[in-house]
């Protein structure tokens, strides 16, 4: 069980979408197209931008890292003492965009965090299976 | 049988019990004197807590004389803590709604 909790954490998501990368990039850096598929929030990409992404069971805290348009946008991901980072990339295609987005989180062996992340993560992750259940 | 998760979600959704096992993976091993000296309810109360927390595998008691030692089992929070799996499936239900929102911007 401790290997399994000392290992850093990462979650790869991807897709083949028959759109161009131009338009995934919109609804990936626009506020009023970013609230409709994830969460509200005061995003700019602009590298070193600090806003936060709000939901009804809480926030997370951002901070944009990389921006370059139409191909790759990263910011940090930050909730309830839980540190990580998420990655998008856009790759264009013959048929539209490979999708990718990776969400690389902190190693659990590190007290700091695990401190933090003790008493929300129960809270945090209730409310985002409730927020999925109702999505599905 | 109940889900283990569940087991886990409602030991620590009492914030007292929640408070006494925070203090045990901070403070490290404890008494129940010791733990109902700052837990601001009586001992009785806390020994039920520091049950179900250990009916939860969150907590370990280990008798010496009259006393009984209590610590954290770190271990047990490992379900609440499958983060890859349940980021993966936020993940996966967000993507299908950019798909979605992509579709409408079309029109």
């Amino acid at each position: 069980m401790n290997e399994t909790l000392t290992e850093t954490r990462s979650v790869v998501v991807e897709r083949e979408i028959p759109h161009t990368p131009e338009k995934i990039w919109r609804a990936l850096t626009q506020p009023h197209l970013i609230e409709e598929w994830l969460m509200k929030g005061d995003f700019k990409p602009v590298v070193g931008h600090r806003f936060d992404f709000r939901a009804d069971w809480g926030a997370v805290d951002c901070r944009v890292l990389t921006v370059e348009p139409n191909k790759t946008l990263s910011y940090t991901w930050a909730a309830y003492g839980l540190e990580s980072v998420v990655t998008w990339t856009l790759t264009p295609t013959r048929t539209g965009t490979h999708l990718r987005m990776e969400q690389t989180g902190f190693r659990p062996d590190q007290q700091q965090a695990y401190r933090g992340a003790k008493a929300g993560w129960p809270r945090f992750f209730a409310a985002l299976e409730q927020v999925v259940a109702r999505i599905d | 049988m109940p889900d283990p998760q569940d087991v886990l979600f409602k030991s620590l959704a009492d914030p007292t019990r929640r408070a006494i096992f925070e203090r045990l993976c901070r403070e490290g091993e404890q008494t129940v004197g010791a733990l109902t000296a700052r837990a601001g309810v009586s001992q009785p109360a806390v020994s039920k807590h520091l049950g179900v927390l250990k009916k939860a595998g969150l907590v370990r008691d280990r008798h010496e004389g009259r006393l009984t030692h209590y610590s954290a089992q770190l271990g047990a929070l490992a379900p609440l803590i499958d983060w890859t799996s349940r980021m993966a499936g936020f993940w996966q239900s967000r993507f299908d709604h950019l798909e979605d929102l992509l579709k409408r911007m079309d029109q």
